[in-house]
C-alpha cells in the first residue's frame, strides 16, 4: 500500500490527510514536533486569556484519528534523504515514504536585534511560545511590563492576551500607523484609537534597537532605535511577522526560496514531494496573490488540493476570491476581494465610519468600470457566500452599495447601518 | 503547562485575574444579604420579618448591581471571558465544589426535608427562613409562606439580578438583552406574581404557571389537578384547555417558525435561570462525543418515561363505562396511540431521509411506548399499571427526575456539570421541542461560507455541548434539536462565522464537503460525488 508521509500535522498538513482518507485507503503518516494531536494554532490566545483549555483547542477528539487510520508520529524531521525517500529524526530513527508532503508551517521572524535569544524574549506561534509566556508572564506581578515589537495581527493578539492579565503593554510598530501596508487609512487610524482605548501604549514609528539582559540573562529593558529611550520591561514578544520554517530542508535537493517552492499543482521540483500551507512558495502568485500566503483559509484550500492530486486526480491549487478576517481587540474585521492600503491607479475607495468609532467600512472599486473590487468590514459582520457571487458576477458598485444590506450577517436585532452607508455613497458621488 | 487551572481557595483573587475593590465591597454586600438568610435558616428570630426580608433581598440585589457595573461598564463593550477557566469557581476549583455542595443541600433539603426551612408541618406556624417570607407572602396572596413561596421567590432574584448582570456583560449584543429581558419578564410575572394573583381571586385553582407545559409540568394531568380545573367552572376548564392547546397547538407553531428557543431562551424558567445565573458556569458543559451519546439516551429515556407516566395516570382515573363518561379507558389508549403513530408514520415517511440513522432510534422509542401502553392496557387495573401502583409510577416520577433530576442535579451541579445539565440530558419538553426543531422548523444557525477559524470558542460556550465547531468549520449550518438558540456562540465567535435565524426549510441542511473560498471545479466535484 502506498505510503502518504505528512511533515506538520496544522491545519493544511491534517485537511490533506482528512481528504486523502475520504478519497483512498493509502496509508497515511502524519509527523510533528510540536504537539501529539492537532490544535488550532488560532486558538492559542484564548488558552492564555482563559476563555479556554488547550483541550479545545482539538478540533478532533483523540480517537479520532485511530478510527481514520491516520498514524501519528511525534518527532523531528532533521533531513530529508529524496534519492532512497526516507525522513531522518533528530531521535535518530527514519521513516520512508512513497509521497511525501511537506507542511511544516512558519516560524516567527527574528531580525537579528541584539538579545533576542534572552530568556523572556519570545514569537507567538508555537504551543512552546505558550508555554514560555506562561511562565514568564504569568501575571502583572511577575510581569511588570511587556514590551511588542511588530504590528501586524499577530502582536495585536499578543497584546490582548497580556492585557486580559493586567500586565501593562507597550506597543512598537515600525509603520505610522497600525498594519497600514494593509489597511486604508480611516480603518488604520480608527485601530490606532482602539488600541489607546485598551490602555495600551501604542508606539507608532518606532523600531526595536536592542533588548537588554539583566545579570541572569534575562530580559530587563529594550531600547528604542528612534529615540534611545530604555524601557523596563520583563517580556519581550517578536511578532513581527513569519517566515516559512524550512531550514532543515535548505541541504536537500529539494528547491527552496523563501519557502519550499512549488508549481500550481503544488509540487517541489523533486518528484512524489508536495508542499501545502504556510511554507510553500509558488514561483509566482496565482491571480495577483502573494508568493507565500500565511492564512488558515489557504492552508486548508491547499491541502484539499493536494489531497486530489494524490489520489490520481491532478489537480492545480487556485483558490478563489481572496477572503479573511481578524479580530482586534473588540473589533472584528472582515474582508473580501481586494482592497489595497492606497487605491491603485483606476481604483477609488469609498469609506464610511460609524460615530462610535468602533465600525467603518472601506469599498474598492474601479473608477473606470464601476465594478466593485473588493470590501473591508469592521465592527459589521457580512457574508462571504454573498460577496463571492457579488464578485464573480462582477457586480458594479452601485448595486452592491444598494444591495448591501443582503450582505449583513450580524445577529438578529442589531442596528444595521446598510441604508445610512448607501445614503452617504449617494451623496458623496453627486459631489464628486 | 499553559493550560494550568488554578484551583486556589480564593474565590476573589485568582492569580491573574483580580477584581477590584469596588468588586470586592459588593461582594460583600451581597454576602450580608444572604447572611441575612442564614440566620433565620439557623431560626434567629428577627424582631420586623418585612424590614429584614426586604434588606436582605435589597442587598443582594445591591451587590449584584453594584458588581456587575464595576466588572463591565469600565470596560469597552466586548466579550467577557477572561480568565473563567482559571477562577477556581468556574473550573471545577475547590470554590466551584463548594458552591455545588450547598446548592445540591439545599435542593434536597427543599424537595425533601422542608421542616428544615422551617416549614410549619400540619398548619403549624411557619419558623426560621420560611417564616422570614411569610411578611411577602401575605402581601402578595394573604397566606403564609411554603417552602416553594420561598424558592420562587429566590429563583425570581436570581434570575432578575443575574439577568441584569449578563445584560451589561452583553450590553453590546440586542439579540442577547432582548432575550434576558424576556425570561426576566416571564419569571417575574408568569411563574411568580400572576399564580399568587389567581388564587387571590379564586383559592381552589390549583398551582398553574400558564408558561409551564406539559411534559415540563408532569402535575396538569394529575386526578387531583384535572379535578381541581374542572371543579372551578369555566375559568379552570379554560385553563385546562389553553394547556391542552400549550401542547398540541402553540408550541409546535412557534417552534416552526422561531425554533425552540422561544421557549428554552426566551421563556422558560429553567432555562432562564441556566441563562442568567447559570451563565458564568456555561463552559463547563461537555462536547465529548460520549456525552452526547449519552444525552440522547437519557432525555429520550425520560421523554418516553414521561409519556407512559401521564397516559398511566390519566388512564387509572379514568372509567370503563362509556356512558359516564365519553373518554373511557379504551377510547383515552386508543387516541393515544393513535396519535403517536400518526407522529411516528408521518416522520418515518416525509422525513426518513433527514433523520438518516436516527430513525432507527426514533423507531426503538415508538415502539417501546406501544408495547408499554398495550400491556398497560392488558393487564393494567385501576389500582395498578404495568403491574406497579399507577400512583407509585407517578411518585416515582416527580421524585426522580421532577425533584433529583431538575432540581438537585439540574441546578445544584451547576459548576460540575454545566448550566443546563437538566435541559440537556432530563426535560422531557426539550426532546420534544428539539424533535420539532430537527424536523419541522425554519430555525437553524447559518455558517459564514469559508471563514470558520476553527478556534473552538463557540463549543467551549455552548451550554448544551453542542461542538458547534465541527459543523462551522465545514461550513455546515447547525441543525441540532437540542440547540436552545442562546446565541452565544455566534456572540463570542471571533471571525462572524455564525448567525441565528429562521429562513425557508430549503437548503436548510447543507452538508457541503468543501468549503467556500476553492476555486468553483473542485466545491463541484467534491459536493456533487
Ligand atoms: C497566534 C496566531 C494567530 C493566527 N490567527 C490566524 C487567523 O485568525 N486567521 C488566519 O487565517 N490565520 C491565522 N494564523 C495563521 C495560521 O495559523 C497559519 O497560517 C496556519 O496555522 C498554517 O498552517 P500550516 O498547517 O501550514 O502550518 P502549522 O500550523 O505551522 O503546522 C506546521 C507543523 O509542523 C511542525 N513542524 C515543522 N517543522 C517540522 C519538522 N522538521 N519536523 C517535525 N515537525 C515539524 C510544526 O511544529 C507545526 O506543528 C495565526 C497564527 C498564529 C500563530
Ligand atoms: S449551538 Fe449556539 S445557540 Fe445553540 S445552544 Fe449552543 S451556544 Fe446556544
Ligand atoms: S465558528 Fe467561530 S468560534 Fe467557532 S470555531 Fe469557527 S471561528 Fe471559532
Amino acid at each position: 500500500m502506498e505510503h502518504i508521509v505528512i511533515i506538520g500535522n496544522g491545519i493544511s498538513g491534517v485537511t490533506a490527510a482528512r481528504h486523502i482518507r475520504k478519497l483512498s485507503d493509502k496509508q497515511i503518516t502524519m509527523v510533528s514536533a510540536e504537539t501529539d494531536y492537532f490544535f488550532s494554532r488560532t486558538a492559542l490566545m484564548y488558552v492564555y486569556m482563559g476563555h479556554m483549555t488547550f483541550e479545545h483547542t482539538k478540533p478532533y477528539e483523540d480517537w479520532f484519528w485511530e478510527k481514520n487510520s491516520i498514524n501519528l508520529k511525534k518527532g523531528y524531521v532533521k533531513h530529508i534523504e529524496t534519492k532512497n525517500k526516507t525522513l531522518h529524526f533528530s531521535e535518530g530513527d527514519t521513516l520512508s515514504y512513497d509521497k511525501l508532503i511537506i507542511a511544516t508551517g512558519s516560524k516567527p521572524n527574528k531580525f537579528g536585534w541584539p538579545g533576542q535569544d534572552l530568556d523572556g524574549v519570545m514569537g507567538m506561534y508555537h504551543k512552546q511560545d505558550l508555554e514560555n509566556l506562561e511562565k514568564y508572564a504569568p501575571n502583572n506581578k511577575v510581569c511588570k511590563r511587556a514590551v511588542i515589537v511588530g504590528g501586524g495581527l499577530i502582536g495585536i493578539e499578543l497584546a490582548e492576551m497580556l492585557n486580559s492579565r493586567n500586565i501593562p503593554v507597550t506597543f512598537l510598530v515600525r509603520e505610522d500607523s497600525f498594519w497600514n501596508g494593509i489597511l486604508p487609512e480611516g480603518e488604520s487610524t480608527m485601530i490606532n484609537r482602539h488600541i489607546k482605548n485598551h490602555h495600551i501604549d501604542l508606539r507608532l514609528s518606532n523600531n526595536l534597537k536592542e533588548i537588554i539582559p539583566d545579570e541572569n540573562g534575562k530580559v530587563k529593558s529594550i531600547i528604542i532605535e528612534e529615540t534611545g529611550e530604555e524601557i523596563a520591561c520583563n517580556v519581550v514578544g517578536l511578532t513581527a511577522g513569519v517566515s516559512p520554517n524550512i531550514d532543515f530542508i535548505k541541504d536537500s535537493d529539494i528547491e527552496t526560496g523563501r519557502g519550499v517552492k512549488v508549481n500550481p499543482f503544488l509540487e517541489t521540483n523533486i518528484q512524489d514531494i508536495y508542499a501545502i500551507g504556510d511554507c510553500a512558495e509558488q514561483h509566482e502568485g496565482i491571480n495577483g496573490r502573494r508568493p507565500i500566503e500565511a492564512v488558515w483559509y489557504t492552508g486548508r484550500m491547499m491541502g484539499e488540493t493536494v489531497a486530489q492530486t494524490i489520489c490520481g486526480n491532478r489537480m492545480q491549487y487556485n483558490p478563489g476570491h481572496w477572503f479573511n478576517s481578524a479580530k482586534f481587540l473588540d473589533i472584528e474585521y472582515q474582508t473580501y476581494g481586494w482592497v489595497f492600503a492606497k487605491p491603485r491607479e483606476n481604483e477609488s475607495h469609498f469609506h464610511w465610519k460609524h460615530a462610535d468609532d468602533t465600525k467603518c467600512i472601506t469599498v474598492c472599486y474601479d473608477k473606470k468600470t464601476n465594478a466593485f473590487l473588493g470590501i473591508n468590514t469592521f465592527g459589521i459582520r457580512m457574508q462571504h457566500e454573498i460577496f463571492d457571487t457579488w464578485l464573480t458576477e462582477k457586480k458594479d458598485v452601485d448595486y452592491v452599495m444598494k444591495h448591501l444590506g443582503k450582505a449583513n450577517f450580524d445577529p438578529e436585532f442589531y442596528k444595521t447601518y446598510e441604508a445610512d452607508i448607501y445614503a452617504v455613497f449617494k451623496n458623496e458621488l453627486q459631489t464628486v | 503547562m499553559s493550560n494550568k487551572l488554578n484551583h486556589s481557595m480564593s474565590l476573589a483573587k485568582p492569580d491573574a485575574v483580580d477584581i477590584s475593590n469596588k468588586q470586592k465591597v459588593a461582594l460583600a454586600i451581597g454576602i450580608i444579604g444572604l447572611f441575612i438568610l442564614t440566620l433565620a435558616l439557623f431560626n434567629t428570630h428577627f424582631p420586623h420579618k418585612g424590614l429584614f426580608l426586604t434588606l436582605s433581598l435589597a442587598l443582594i440585589f445591591a451587590g449584584t448591581i453594584i458588581y456587575s457595573r464595576d466588572a463591565y461598564l469600565t470596560t469597552l463593550e466586548g466579550i467577557k471571558n477572561d480568565g473563567v477557566w482559571f477562577k477556581s469557581i468556574s473550573s471545577r476549583g475547590v470554590w466551584g465544589w463548594i458552591l455545588g455542595v450547598i446548592l445540591t443541600a439545599f435542593y434536597i433539603v427543599l424537595y425533601f426535608y422542608p421542616q428544615y426551612l422551617g416549614l410549619g408541618k400540619d398548619g403549624a406556624e411557619n419558623t426560621g427562613l420560611v417564616s422570614l417570607f411569610d411578611p411577602l407572602s401575605n402581601l402578595l396572596s394573604g397566606r403564609n409562606a411554603s417552602q416553594w413561596f420561598v424558592y420562587g421567590t429566590l429563583y425570581t432574584v436570581a434570575i432578575l439580578a443575574f439577568g441584569y448582570k449578563f445584560m451589561l456583560k452583553y450590553r453590546h449584543n440586542r439579540y442577547q438583552q432582548l432575550r434576558t429581558a424576556s425570561v426576566m419578564f416571564f419569571q417575574l410575572s408568569f411563574a411568580f406574581l400572576i399564580p399568587e394573583f389567581m388564587y387571590v381571586m379564586n383559592s381552589d385553582l390549583p398551582y398553574y404557571d400558564l408558561k409551564s407545559i406539559w411534559p415540563l409540568n408532569y402535575y396538569l394531568f394529575d386526578e387531583w389537578s384535572v379535578k381541581a380545573f374542572l371543579s372551578n367552572g369555566n375559568i379552570g376548564l379554560g385553563l385546562l384547555l389553553f394547556g391542552i392547546i400549550s401542547i398540541f397547538v402553540i408550541t409546535p407553531i412557534l417552534t416552526y417558525k422561531y425554533g425552540k428557543r422561544w421557549y428554552c431562551s426566551w421563556v422558560c424558567g429553567c432555562g432562564g435561570l441556566a441563562e442568567t445565573a447559570g451563565d458564568p458556569f456555561r463552559h463547563l458543559s461537555s462536547n465529548k462525543m460520549s456525552a452526547w451519546k449519552l444525552e440522547r439516551w437519557l432525555i429520550h429515556t425520560v421523554l418516553v418515561f414521561s409519556v407512559v407516566m401521564t397516559v398511566a395516570m390519566v388512564y387509572s382515573y379514568l372509567g370503563y363505562d362509556h356512558n359516564t363518561f365519553w373518554l373511557t379507558r379504551g377510547v383515552f389508549i386508543s387516541l393515544v396511540m393513535g396519535f403517536l403513530t400518526l407522529v411516528f408514520a408521518g416522520v418515518m415517511y416525509f422525513k426518513r431521509h433527514e433523520l438518516g440513522k436516527d430513525a432507527k432510534y426514533g423507531a426503538i422509542g415508538y415502539f417501546v411506548v406501544i408495547v408499554l401502553l398495550v400491556t398497560m392496557h392488558l393487564t393494567g387495573t385501576s389500582e395498578h399499571v404495568l403491574f406497579i401502583k399507577g400512583s407509585d409510577l407517578r411518585a416515582a416520577y416527580g421524585i426522580y427526575i421532577g425533584a433529583i433530576f431538575s432540581g438537585v442535579i439540574g441546578t445544584g451541579f451547576y459548576p460540575i456539570l454545566g448550566s443546563r445539565a437538566w435541559c440537556r440530558f432530563g426535560c422531557p419538553m426539550a426532546a420534544i421541542l428539539g424533535f420539532q426543531q430537527r424536523l419541522f422548523s425554519k430555525f437553524r444557525i447559518t455558517t459564514n461560507g469559508g471563514q470558520c477559524i476553527s478556534c473552538g470558542n463557540c463549543s467551549v460556550s455552548c451550554e448544551m455541548g453542542i461542538d458547534v465547531r465541527a459543523y462551522a468549520q465545514k461550513g455546515e449550518n447547525i441543525v441540532r434539536s437540542s440547540c436552545v438558540g442562546c446565541g452565544i456562540c455566534s456572540a463570542v465567535c471571533p471571525r462572524g462565522v455564525l448567525k441565528l435565524e429562521n429562513d425557508t426549510m430549503k437548503g436548510r441542511i447543507n452538508p457541503t464537503e468543501i468549503l467556500l473560498g476553492n476555486n468553483v471545479d473542485l466545491m463541484d466535484l467534491v459536493n456533487n460525488k
